[in-house]
């Protein structure tokens, strides 16, 4: 008998075969958008509004267009009689492309300048004199509704004021019960400071619109190439079929290259009126201080809670500071996208959130930055809530969350605010994360280091995350479902081609959508080729972020392939000359189940299909699925921090840190740790040192790499990774769940416990991230909690 | 030996000139440039080297990271007249044709890299840090890479990459 192919050698699931992606990377010859350059070229450059709320009086291009080399000055006027001075966002507001009426935002787009090249462009720009008249400026939600606030969107008719939503979701008599019979109530007020993605590539594009053909292409860096077509065919008005959208290699993320962006939009404008291709780069600080934010939202939360340690009802009520513009890029349904995940691990009976929008005169945003639609922040309240109720209660940490996290019998377990949970080891993690970090040791010594004067601490976090979206009934952006597709063409010599509507952008989907055509059909990894990103190849889908690529885009692959091995039994019958029950399979071979020697493998089959298929049956061997996930999958994690606190400085260092992340099945556990371990950075980063913030003028405190500190190699900390928890999806075709966030979500919290932890003594109930050394000082000097929330005093 | 004259033909009015020569990766190329010029530029758009990336343009993130006569420059921060004169690597000068350098290897093996933007400064940081110290420990290593950001893998697999390099390198 033949001998059975070796999935791991073949690069199929569980494989850590290095990454395809590589071999250009590795050599400098990856094409991101920078380094494309088409004849003709040429360059756009933007002016941004220095103040944060202004009105424009005038704008004088005269001077800019008299430099030499300078092709095209757009100003909001012009846009506006081609009606593109405004733009509709992914949530139903509109966002300014060039300022018209007033500037609204510190970094607005207010002009543009075509010129030969990017230096010519940045000089003319400087020749543009604008006269701004200063309005009274808001910075966060309290100002934002005070009375007599000034309103920032006066441009929208009945917007009066400036509250963007209230929204809620639970059930508020419930949870008034719970609280009524609590013995103790557990209050937590805090903010989650604004963050921002910066992936290190900024944002651009190549707008090249040809007269000859009518045709559109844009080179741009998004994560959802068929969302920015629909958009550029609603909001330039050009037919869908003449534009084609490609995203190159993508220098990073992090939900930052989900929306439409003015700089897209000028560029596009300007190749239609020039004729000629238009490249737009945007340099660090035009990223930083205009391109999608995250996070931005407040906490006033509360847990009712017996007194031997059983949670009976949580309330929350988030205010969010959206910025100038309400743009976020999440399902239309949720207004605060999933923030309702909060507390979905915990067997909570009942549950109330209530969260108000709010604009402000602030880069808009409020994009999921390695996150599902708000569970970072939901994730983090939960899990600093849960940490506060422990320590009120003078419980364990650990034994708190063991008494309150939903048993592996309770699944699939339907949640407070509607979700339901596919499945989990949730206290198995917890026991892992612990030992791993030999959780009664570090007590005792925790106790002994106090007692001479040296500050330990230890935080514990623990996150799922509702991955996938979506399932079309509930999930949509703008009204398009969010499903995805695959489309696989294996070729006569048994070769194949994936395309998907996903968009890598450091995932390695070349890599990993190999990986399960390798399993499903046993065709070796390295005989697949995956492309993604062009919409004039690529099938339809919504993209890459919210972790959703392998929870749909990936589900969609094996589907396809699937659907493509029932033809190829059909063949393989065809070809053993016996009936199509009478043929099994084993990876990559059919064979006569009474005759396991008389078999044909998958490439015969191929070869079949294109050579030798049974009379009446359609030639050739490919597919395209489209995938509408059941349900949403839900990873789950433990994130385990020590750290010590230098009482002097307020400096803290990381001692130890364990993760325990469950993310279903892993197609390459080289990949999947690459993910868990780049978003523990991010965790780091955001508690430790990312600080974007604002003064009372609107000024952007955090607006260049100097100020907007992210962690080196020197600063960042070690990690322990731990897979030995294994509960796969149940619906998600391999059993896999998504896991580029968790970390990032999970992980804030439990730095930001283990400095709690460690300063337990002050009483002090909060620090705000990021938890820089002055704040710490402060917390422990003076046994207060520190807010971070803007305005932050400016200098002098 | 190649002329390279800039991306743009007709420099605009009065614009000062001036001509260098530059050994980019072992070929001389001579270039005529305004002196503002940024060497960054220089390599991406007059010799279309674009494997050296620009993240930031100001200093921090060295994704923009050459050498120069066997310095790690961060090249936004040099003019390209600066550079006349002198020799400069680039990432597309560490592998030959036939065979790719340990740290290409090292960065692939150790999973060193997702998105990539990153990766040509932290391989040529590195390679500033290998040839004057063949046996790094993992805290000198973490030190030379202190002046360059990755967004996406941690650090951790990096630091390993450039371990499995100075490995190879000694064997
Ligand atoms: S581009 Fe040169 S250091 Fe960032
Ligand atoms: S690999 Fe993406 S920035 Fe380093």
């Amino acid at each position: 008998m033949t001998q059975a192919l070796d999935e791991i050698k073949i690069g199929g699931l569980g494989s850590s075969r290095k990454r395809v992606e590589d071999s250009r990377f590795i050599r400098g010859k990856g094409n991101y958008v920078d380094d494309i350059v088409l004849p003709g070229m040429l360059h756009m450059e933007i002016l941004r509004s220095p103040l944060a709320h202004a009105r424009i009086k005038s704008i004088d291009t005269s001077r800019a267009w008299q430099i030499p080399g300078v092709h095209l000055v757009l100003t909001g006027e012009m846009m506006a009689t081609r009606n593109l001075a405004w733009m509709p966002t992914l949530s139903y507001d509109t966002q300014a492309v060039l300022a018209t009426d007033k500037v609204r935002f510190q970094g607005q787009e207010v002009a543009c300048v075509i010129a030969d090249d990017p230096y010519i462009a940045k000089d003319a720009c400087e020749a543009i004199d604008v006269d701004y008249e200063p309005l009274p400026v808001i910075v966060n939600p309290e100002q934002a509704v005070a009375d007599g606030a000034p309103v920032i969107r006066d441009d929208k008719e009945n917007q009066a004021d400036n509250v963007i939503y209230n929204w809620e979701v639970g059930d508020a008599d419930g949870t008034e019960r719970a609280f009524a019979q609590a013995d103790v109530i557990s209050r937590l007020r805090l903010h989650y400071p604004r963050s921002h993605p910066s992936p290190i590539e900024c944002c651009g594009s190549i707008a090249d619109f040809n007269r000859a053909t009518s045709k559109l292409t844009v080179y741009m860096t998004t994560q959802a190439p068929h969302i920015i077509r629909a958009a550029v065919a609603l909001v330039a008005e050009l037919p869908e079929h003449m534009i084609r959208i490609v995203s190159p290699d993508i220098g990073g993320g992090f939900g930052n290259k989900v929306p439409v962006y003015p700089g897209y939009v000028a560029s596009i404008l300007a190749s239609i009126l020039l004729e000629r291709p238009v490249k737009w780069i945007e340099d660090k600080t035009g990223n930083l201080i205009s391109t999608g934010f995250a996070r931005d939202i407040y906490l006033d939360g509360e847990l009712a809670l017996r007194k031997d340690g059983k949670i009976l009802g949580v309330r929350m009520h988030c205010d969010a500071d959206h910025g100038a513009f309400f743009s976020d890029a999440q399902p239309s349904k949720f207004k605060i996208g999933l923030l309702h995940s909060s507390f979905a691990a915990y067997d909570i009976p009942f549950g109330h959130i209530t969260a108000r929008g709010t604009y402000s005169n602030k880069a808009p945003g409020g994009v999921a930055y390695r996150c599902s639609f708000r569970v970072t922040e939901a994730m983090f309240f939960q899990e600093r809530m849960i940490h506060a109720a422990a320590a009120d209660l003078g419980m364990d940490q650990a034994e708190f969350r063991r008494m309150n996290l939903v048993r592996d019998d309770q699944f699939p377990h339907r949640t407070p605010f509607g979700f339901l949970l596919d499945s989990g080891q949730y206290g198995k993690c917890l026991d892992v994360g612990l030992k791993a970090i030999g959780y009664q040791d570090f007590r005792a010594k925790q106790a002994e280091a106090r007692a001479r004067g040296r500050l330990l601490g230890l935080g514990i976090s623990t996150m799922t995350e509702p991955l996938g979206a979506g399932n079309s009934r509930e999930y949509d952006i703008l009204g398009i479902k969010m499903f995805d597709s695959a489309e696989i063409k294996v070729h006569m010599t048994g070769k194949a081609i994936v395309r998907t509507g996903a968009r890598t952008q450091g995932q390695g989907h070349e890599t990993t959508w190999a990986q399960i055509v390798a399993h499903e059909l046993g065709i070796p990894a390295e005989d697949v080729v995956v492309e993604e990103g062009d919409t004039d190849t690529a099938p339809f889908g919504m993209g890459t972020y919210a972790s959703r690529s392998t929870p749909v885009a990936g589900a969609a692959v094996a589907m396809a392939a699937r659907k493509i091995r029932a033809k190829a039994r059909q063949l393989a019958a065809h070809l053993l000359e016996v009936s199509e029950e009478d043929v099994d399979w084993e990876l990559g071979r059919f064979y006569v189940r009474s005759a396991p020697d008389r078999g044909v493998t998958i490439q015969e089959c191929a070869m079949a299909a294109y050579s030798n298929m049974p009379d009446g049956m359609e030639p050739g061997l490919q597919n395209m699925s489209f995938y509408d996930p059941p349900n949403l999958t839900w990873p789950f994690a433990v994130y385990i921090v020590t750290v010590e606190v230098d009482q002097e400085t307020g400096v803290w260092d990381v001692t130890n840190m364990v993760a325990v992340d469950d993310c279903g099945v892993r197609i390459n556990p080289m990949i999947v740790e690459g993910q868990i371990m780049g978003g523990l950075t991010e965790a780091y980063a955001m508690s430790n040192m990312q600080f974007i913030t604002f003064d009372a003028d609107g000024n952007c405190v955090g607006s260049n790499y100097m100020d907007y500190l992210l962690p080196t190699a020197w600063e960042t900390p070690g990690f322990e990774l731990h897979s030995e928890v294994v509960t796969p999806s149940p619906h998600h075709p391999i059993g896999a769940k998504g896991v580029g966030e968790c970390a990032a979500v999970g992980g804030p919290a439990a730095f930001v416990n283990a400095v709690m932890d460690a300063i337990s003594d002050t009483g002090v109930r909060n620090i705000d991230m990021p938890l820089l050394p002055d704040r710490v000082w402060e917390a422990l000097t003076e046994r207060h909690d520190v807010s971070g929330a803007p305005p932050v005093r400016s200098d002098g | 030996m190649t002329l390279i004259e800039q991306e743009q033909a007709e420099p605009a009015g009065e614009v000062p000139e001036r001509r260098i020569t530059v050994t980019v990766n072992g070929a001389r190329a001579t270039a005529v440039v305004e002196p503002r010029l940024l060497l960054s530029h220089l390599l991406r758009q007059g010799l279309r080297l674009t494997g050296t990336h620009m993240g930031c343009d100001t200093s921090n993130c060295g994704a923009c990271t050459v050498l120069v006569d066997g310095t790690p420059v961060k090249s936004c921060t040099m003019l390209a007249v600066q550079a006349d004169g002198h020799e400069i690597t680039t990432v597309e000068g560490l592998a030959t044709q036939s065979e790719l350098h340990p740290l290409q290897e090292g960065f692939r093996e150790e999973h060193g890299l997702q998105c990539g933007f990153c990766t040509p400064g932290m391989m040529m940081a590195a390679k500033a840090l290998l040839d004057r110290n063949p046996e790094p420990t993992e805290e000198d290593v973490r030190w030379a890479l202190s002046g360059n950001l990755c967004r996406c893998t941690g650090y951790q697999n990096i630091v390993k990459s450039v371990l499995w390099a100075a490995e190879k390198l000694r064997a």
